[in-house]
Order: C-alpha cells, then sequence, then structure tokens
C-alpha cells in the first residue's frame, strides 16, 4: 500500500494522545490508592490539555486524507458495520471526556458538587477518566481493527495488529509522560518510566512478531485465482494503459527496494532501543531535555513504523498491475 | 432477487479495447459526471477508467496462449467495499444488485478501494469521489432507447459478442445458461465475495473421428476400404442389398 502522510500523522498523533491520558489516569488512581505522592492539579489539567492537543491534531491530520473534508460528518453514519465510522464517533467522544477530565480537575470538581458525597479525593475526575479510559481502549481498537478487518491485506488481517497499535500508543504516551513529570512532578518520573519500560520491552515483542509472521505469510490470491486460469505459468503482458492511474499510484509504496528495508531497521532502533537508553539515563539524571529528546527520537521511529506497516502490506490488486506493456 | 452482471468470455474476446473506450466515452458523457483525465496527450498520462482490459500470456513457448481480460466491478454479492463505507455512499441496490457509490455522500476517503481485492476502484483526483462501474444504470433502464440497446455500452461495443448481460439469479437467462454450460467462474472465489459477473474460460474444441468413420466397413457402396463379405443368408445394413 502507498503510505498515506495523513493516516500516518493521525495514527501517530492520536495514540501518543491516548498513551498520555492512560498514563495519567494510571497515575491517579495510584495516588488514590496512595501507593504514589499525590501530584498537584495543575499537573492533571496540563496533561489532560496536551493529550488534548495531540488528539486534536491526529484528527486535523485526518482530514488531510480526505477528498471532500467537509462532508466529514457523514461519515458517522455507518457504525453498524464500518470501524473507521466508528472510530469517527470514538475520537471525539474521547476528545470530549479527555477535555472534561481536565476541567474537573481545574475546577476541582467532586461527586458532592452532584450530591454523592464520597471520602475519596478527585472521586469525580475518577468518575470522567474511567470513561474516558474505556473510550480509549475502543479507540485503539477501532483504529487497529480499520486494518485488521481487511482480510485479504494478510499482513494486516491479524490480532497483532490491534495489540501493536495500543500498544505503540501507551508506550509512545507513557515516555511523554515520564518527560512531562520530570517536568512537572518529579516524584512520578520512575512510575511512568517503569511503565514505559514494561510497555516498549512488550510491543517490542509483538512487533517482532507480526514481522515473523508477515515474513512467513503465504499469499492467497495468485494470478492463477486472479484470472481464472489453472496454469503455472502465467506472466501479464499489458495491464492495459501506459500511463499511470489510481490503481498504480496508491497500492504500491514506490520506495526502493534498499529504502524499504532500511525503514524497517530505522524503526526497530528509534522506537525501542535508543529510547530506552535515553529513557534510562534521563531518568537517572533527572534530565527533562534527555527525557523529552526520547519522546521525539520514539515518535520519529513511530512514524517510520507506520510507513513500514502501509507500504509492507501487498494489495492483491497488485496482482493486475505488474506489467506496463 | 435480480442480479444483473457480466458474462465474459475469454475464448471470444479478442482484446480490441472497444468495451474499454466505449464505457469510457458513455460514462464521461453521463449525467454523474464526467471522468477526469490529467494530461491525456502528455508525457505521463492518467486518468479514470471503470473497465480495462489486460493481456496475459499462458505457458511457455512455444506452448502458449495470449489471453485478453477484461477487467471491470465484479458487483458482487456480498461486496467487501460496501459494510467499510463510513458514510453509507457506497450500497448494493436491493432491487437489481448493482454496486454503486453516491458521489454526494463519498467523502473520498478510499477506503472501500482498500477493501476491494480486485481493485475495481478509482479515486476521481478532480471530483474527489470514489468511481465505479455503474453497469450503465443510467441506460439499462432508459425506456426512451430500443429493448435491444437498453444495455451496458460495454455490451454494445463488444465486436465479438464476448460480453453478455443479463440476471445470474435467473436460471434460465441467457447469462445463466453460458455460465452452467460453458463452465463460468468467478475471480479470486478464496475471499467469499461471491462476485456477480462471471468469465467464460478458454475452451478447445476438439473432435474425436474413428478410424471406421472414415473407412466404412459397411459401405452399400463399395467404393472404398475392404469389402465385408457378409454371407449372402445374412441381413447386410439396409436389408436389402447384399453380394
Amino acid at each position: 500500500m502507498h503510505p498515506a502522510f495523513s493516516v500516518i500523522f493521525l495514527t501517530t498523533l492520536i495514540g501518543a494522545g491516548q498513551g498520555l491520558f492512560l498514563a495519567l489516569y494510571t497515575a491517579q488512581v495510584y495516588s488514590t490508592v496512595e501507593l504514589l505522592p499525590v501530584p498537584p492539579s495543575h499537573f492533571y489539567v496540563q496533561g489532560s490539555a496536551i493529550a488534548l492537543a495531540l488528539l486534536i491534531g491526529g484528527l486535523v491530520a485526518s482530514f488531510f486524507h480526505l477528498g471532500h473534508p467537509e462532508r466529514a460528518w457523514r461519515s458517522a453514519a455507518r457504525w453498524r458495520t464500518s470501524w473507521l465510522s466508528r472510530e469517527v464517533i470514538v475520537l471525539p467522544a474521547l476528545m470530549g471526556a479527555v477535555a472534561v477530565y481536565g476541567v474537573v480537575h481545574h475546577l476541582n470538581l467532586r461527586l458532592k458538587d452532584l450530591g454523592f458525597a464520597t471520602s475519596v479525593d478527585g472521586d469525580l475526575a475518577l468518575v470522567v477518566g474511567a470513561a474516558a479510559v474505556a473510550l480509549a481502549f475502543l479507540l485503539f481498537l477501532c483504529t487497529g481493527m480499520i486494518y485488521a478487518c481487511i482480510k485479504f491485506l494478510q499482513e494486516w488481517a491479524s490480532w497483532l495488529t490491534v495489540v501493536n497499535y495500543t500498544l505503540f500508543g501507551l508506550a509512545s504516551g507513557f515516555l511523554l509522560a515520564t518527560a512531562y513529570a520530570a517536568y512537572q512532578a518529579p516524584a512520578l518520573v520512575y512510575f511512568f518510566g517503569a511503565w514505559t519500560v514494561i510497555i516498549t520491552l512488550a510491543v517490542w515483542v509483538t512487533r517482532a512478531a507480526s514481522l515473523i509472521r508477515n515474513r512467513r505469510l503465504k499469499y492467497k490470491s495468485t494470478i492463477q485465482t486472479a484470472i481464472g486460469v489453472r496454469h503455472a505459468r502465467i506472466v501479464q503482458k499489458s495491464q492495459g494503459f501506459m500511463g499511470g492511474s489510481f490503481n498504480t499510484r496508491d497500492f504500491f509504496h514506490g520506495a526502493a527496494p534498499w529504502l524499504f528495508r532500511s525503514i524497517k531497521w530505522v524503526f526497530l532502533v528509534l522506537v525501542f532501543p535508543v529510547p530506552l537508553v535515553l529513557l534510562f539515563n534521563g531518568m537517572v539524571d533527572r534530565s527533562v531535555p534527555m527525557l523529552s529528546s526520547a519522546f521525539v527520537i520514539q515518535y520519529l521511529g513511530l512514524l517510520a513504523e507506520r510507513w513500514y506497516f502501509f507500504a509492507q502490506a501487498n494489495h492483491p490488486q497488485n496482482i493486475y498491475y505488474q506489467t506496463i506493456s | 432477487m435480480i442480479q444483473l452482471a457480466l458474462v465474459i468470455d475469454l475464448n471470444v474476446c479478442v482484446g480490441c479495447h472497444a468495451c474499454v473506450t466505449s464505457c469510457k466515452e458513455w460514462n464521461t458523457s453521463g449525467e454523474a459526471g464526467y471522468m477526469s483525465d490529467d494530461r491525456p496527450y502528455g508525457e505521463d498520462p492518467t486518468g479514470n477508467f471503470f473497465n480495462r482490459v489486460q493481456t496475459f500470456e499462458v505457458g511457455e513457448f512455444p506452448n502458449t496462449e495470449t489471453v485478453h481480460f477484461p477487467k471491470s466491478c465484479l458487483h458482487c454479492e456480498d461486496p467487501p467495499c460496501v459494510p467499510v463505507c463510513p458514510t453509507g455512499a457506497s450500497y448494493k441496490r436491493p432491487e437489481d444488485g448493482i454496486v454503486l457509490v453516491d458521489y454526494d455522500k463519498c467523502i473520498g476517503c478510499k477506503y472501500c478501494a482498500w477493501a476491494c481485492p480486485y481493485g475495481v476502484r478509482e479515486i476521481d483526483e478532480h471530483q474527489k469521489v470514489m468511481k465505479k462501474c455503474t453497469l450503465c444504470v443510467d441506460r439499462i433502464y432508459d425506456k426512451s432507447l430500443p429493448q435491444a440497446e437498453r444495455k451496458p455500452a460495454c455490451v454494445m461495443a463488444c465486436p465479438t459478442n464476448a460480453r453478455l448481460f443479463g440476471d445470474v439469479h435467473d436460471p434460465d437467462s441467457e447469462v445463466s445458461v453460458a455460465i452452467s454450460e460453458n463452465g463460468g467462474y468467478a475471480l479470486m472465489p478464496e475471499w467469499g465475495t461471491k462476485p456477480a459477473n462471471h468469465y467464460l474460460p478458454r475452451r478447445k474444441t476438439r473432435i474425436k473421428i474413428h478410424d471406421d468413420e472414415l473407412m466404412r466397413a459397411d459401405n452399400p457402396l463399395k467404393k472404398e476400404g475392404v469389402r465385408p463379405k457378409p454371407d449372402v443368408h445374412e441381413p447386410s445394413l439396409d436389408d436389402v442389398t447384399s453380394w
């Protein structure tokens, strides 16, 4: 497939936004049960604002993928059948929930303001946050299933796609939370950092699993099934036209083989070992620049990862477009 | 339920591209608007087509066969492009099974093109909507045309009659009979899309001639070959002649 940068930015930005919000909420849950020191409330407010900005950035990027962005509102219509439609509904819902979460923290609203008094600090934020957590995981599911549900794109049609989207988003978000905590709430740095290490190692395993799976794929569609002729040797002599078309542009990545192969190593280095080393040193030194650069470098690696994810998918329609003439 | 479809006879197709040009001509002049082209006479031309004729070589020289293979939307009975559309712009008509795009609802997200294994959907780079074969829906129901011309433009144009059009759910229709009697098949059956369009395979017409058909052992006119010598009392071929 031809990697579209609008979709690459959409999936990486909202992944980081979802992950950051989930990190914030995790910290709040831990501090509520007194496993972590309680950070100042502006930590959650500004953190939610950053998460919201990332989600909005992703939404804006997605509009560049559309031929008719002014009709984008229509895309909520087919949520019964289309994962894309479901994503279109869940993303704004999550943005709303994250915004409310930030506002609740900012105004220090409590459940007793709504008439249910509890003894838990930040109880309303916990309730609103729980809804947002559900939406964030639902959004990971929707984003992953958009790709995983196309069964003949065999590189994508696997549960690993959903797992990878979820874990990459979490890793990116928790790493950002680590850098942000080093700046705003140093007591939480090791908490976020440890989770970042765990999630990054987990997604290292699952992404490697999907790379291995894709290397061993046997394509179900062949030139024989594509034209329905049973013969061991069939060669296309003409695709029917000598110029380009949508079919020759949108389904081939068009990169040189060496570039295509090197992108895989670029992301394997930039997403996993480099950020982990920077994260470790940044945590030891409490260095905000080092932790921030860990996030930025991993984000660049995730862009490469997403590019490779799209480029590696081999669409069966390509069988019909092998030879110009 | 009616399911309109094309049946394409690969045994007859000569690869003349008349269906391609007539399709483009009809649909670019249609009420749904033009099909855009860029640099049609330039170095790197590109444009929208609903139908293409491709050419494949089967076998190794000298035992090769050239197969011309027209490809357009197959109007699948279970079209994977329809459920993925977020707006409902891509739909399958219940009354005749044609898969269509509502150009006024399409947001141009291209997801349906990803979800079609056959690569028959093309984005119009100027109108920014997804386009595809309509089975000439603006032609086949046109009462102002004579009945014989209420067919897709590609079918009308085919000089060798390689393209048949009709209802594949009616077992007595021309297309159903052609499919069942000539081994019609669907493309990429592995994805369960159940394409309505079918293809008829290359067929060899061979006749087996036995020796006795060349050398008639009981030739009554006795003009060739070995003459049989039946007994004078035995009945001969026509119960009349004997020798």
